[in-house]
């Protein structure tokens, strides 16, 4: 077990520095820098010493591995788009927002997606099931930020229930958290349902009922536990996705949350925060795939970590 | 997502061109079977066409902008009413959904063209090449799919040649890796070891006996790629990073409508409608696909 996680570290450090090469290069490849506008342009003296302030008049290399030395200690730098706070303070004052509304998202899409695929499930080709998987496929089909222009347009404007978006009231979560949700609840749904199915048809499900168990205690004690194993795989890598946030629903409720600096660093070409949000998204993910694993491994007894995958 | 792909193609191996085409035969029965996938076959047949014949069904042009005639509700002149500027809704969807279907199939078919080969290869030879294209796919993973395409979009802007490339180059990994995943597992099947004992080549093996037996699932994936293309083409424009003016974008129209959308309901009912059949049409189609193709699942 050690070794095995060892060796994942170890290809978790290969991708992050791989990423982040890739993304530095592929942003200096291009012509364009953060000082080049074409409208105001500045002196050439100001526009040096510009550059020279932010390192940007070194060679490539030395670019990045000062940039590399500095983000280990996390110093991401200066963000272009914000140059009176650092891209780690800009990041620590717009990532809880985003993770709140993360959270609140998880919580209620697990419990609902549990829920309707364990009701699904236990009532197969029921009129119940039906109508769960066809919401299951509608919900991961289409698009949260279709959703969200929908509920806006019914709940907000037409009943005038809610608001239309913003931050800050218990109201502004609603909304987002119903949009955002609506995907992984699908998505667990989806998976419980087939866990559960496979688990209840399994042979010690039967030994279980012609021991003469109460279907009570065959469902909690055998396929409960033997079923939520294989969810973990799907759950557990969803949780970075959901707290790094969902762009398209900071940008459609205009919650200034993480996502909606992604997008403004984009057209601000702010390498330091697109950087720095790239290397954050590569490293959460690497993490929670790893804890997947192993979790996976510690609760299945039947599964072997081998060297590498 | 799709960890039950590598299992699908369990089907008998198809060694006489008589015994396949009864098997196309009876997936094809299946599918048409399946009320699904047959909605989601007619939305995707009637949204294609429409894409298509563009240019001889919309009764004005996507770019002219009646000024006069701006923010007009649905009406008998403009069936879907008119935007800000007076260009013509119902003309301007039409042409979003052509911008959808056209990213949607090119970027598809670039991701085909690189991940197919590469799949193959890693499967086929094992080993170093086995190795190297494997880390080249651990990186692209390292992060969702969509936040690399915006990443990319950044670097080399935006336009629809550009969005194709960036989608295509996002959606190799997940052929790739299945088709990679496919030969690994057809490879240890017995049937294998007998066209191998009675004396096959290894090239007869792959061409003859693995491709066509890992093509099922790999059917199933392309046709799904799609909508996951098209979410991506509509996500980047909604952000307005994607498809530039003038060509028309659902996404973009979508986006553009949020600030009309309190009065002019229109506005963002359309495209949003316009994109959530285009999703569903190509999802029904997979979904179907999956059903009549994986001999498991039944």
């Amino acid at each position: 077990m050690g070794r095995y996680i060892i060796a994942r570290l170890g290809s978790l450090v290969f991708v992050l520095v791989a990423v982040s090469l890739i993304a530095f290069l592929l942003m200096h490849a291009v012509p364009g820098g953060p000082f080049d506008e074409k409208e105001r342009r500045l002196p050439e003296a100001t526009r040096q010493a510009q550059l020279a302030k932010y390192g940007l008049d070194k060679p490539l290399w030395e670019q990045y591995l000062r940039y590399m030395w500095a983000a280990v200690h996390l110093d991401f730098g200066v963000p272009f788009q914000s140059p009176t706070e650092t891209v780690t303070g800009l990041i620590a004052r717009t990532w809880p927002i985003t993770i709140r509304l993360g959270l609140a998202t998880i919580v209620v899409s697990y419990s609902l997606g549990l829920l309707f695929g364990t009701i699904a499930a236990l009532r197969q080709n029921s009129w119940i099931d039906y109508v769960v998987t066809f919401s299951a496929t509608l919900g991961l089909t289409v698009p949260n930020f279709v959703v969200a222009s929908w509920l806006i347009l019914f709940v907000a404007i037409r009943l005038g229930l809610l608001p239309t978006g913003g931050w800050g009231e218990p109201q502004h979560y609603v909304l987002p958290v119903i949009a955002y949700s609506l995907a992984p609840i699908a998505i667990v749904a989806r998976y419980t349902r087939v866990s559960l199915l496979e688990v209840l048809r399994a042979d010690y499900v039967r030994t279980a009922r012609a021991k003469g168990l109460s279907e009570r205690r065959v469902l909690t004690w055998h396929v409960a536990r033997n079923a939520l194993i294989p969810l973990i795989t799907v759950i557990l890598p969803e949780i970075p996705n959901l707290i790094t946030g969902s762009i398209f629903i900071e940008q459609a409720f205009r919650i200034p949350g993480l996502g909606k600096f992604f997008v403004t660093s984009t057209f601000t070409r702010d390498y330091p925060m697109i950087l720095a949000m790239v290397l954050l998204i590569a490293f959460l993910w690497g993490i929670t795939y790893l804890i997947t694993d192993i979790l996976y491994a510690t609760l299945d007894p039947r599964i072997r970590l081998s060297g590498s995958r | 997502m799709s960890t039950k792909v590598s299992s699908v193609a369990m089907a008998a191996p198809t060694s006489a061109a008589v015994r396949s085409r009864s098997n196309l035969q009876m997936a094809a029965r299946r599918f048409v079977r399946q009320k699904l996938g047959m909605v989601g076959f007619a939305i995707t047949a009637i949204l294609l066409l429409v894409a298509i014949f563009a240019p001889f069904i919309t009764p004005y042009r996507y770019d002219f902008g009646d000024l006069i005639a701006a923010n007009e509700f649905p009406s008998a002149n403009h069936w879907f009413g008119t935007d800000a500027v007076g260009q013509d809704y119902f003309s301007r969807i039409i042409y979003g959904v052509r911008t959808s279907m056209l990213v949607g199939f090119m970027s598809v078919a670039i991701s085909c063209c690189i991940g197919i080969p590469l799949g193959l290869l890693a499967g086929l030879r094992g080993g170093k090449v086995d190795f190297v294209i494997m880390r080249v796919v651990d990186v692209m993973t390292a992060f969702p799919g969509i936040l690399f395409a915006i990443f990319l979009i950044t670097v080399i802007g935006g336009g629809v040649s550009n969005v194709i490339f960036v989608i295509g180059l996002t959606g190799w990994v997940t052929i790739c890796r299945l088709m990679r995943a496919q030969l690994l597992t057809l490879r240890e099947q017995e049937w294998v070891t007998a066209a191998r004992s009675i004396g096959a080549s290894e090239g007869a093996i792959a061409f003859r006996h693995l491709l066509p037996n890992a093509l099922a699932p790999l059917i199933i994936t392309i046709t799904l790629a799609i909508p996951s293309a098209i979410f991506t083409e509509a996500g980047l424009s909604y952000l307005g990073i994607g498809i530039n003016e003038p060509t028309p974008s659902l996404g973009k129209m979508v986006a553009a409508s949020a600030d009309y959308i309190r009065v002019y309901w229109h506005l963002g009912l359309f495209p949003t409608i316009a994109i959530a059949l285009a999703m569903l049409g190509f999802t029904f189609v997979g979904d179907g696909l999956r059903d009549a193709l994986d001999t498991r699942s039944r």
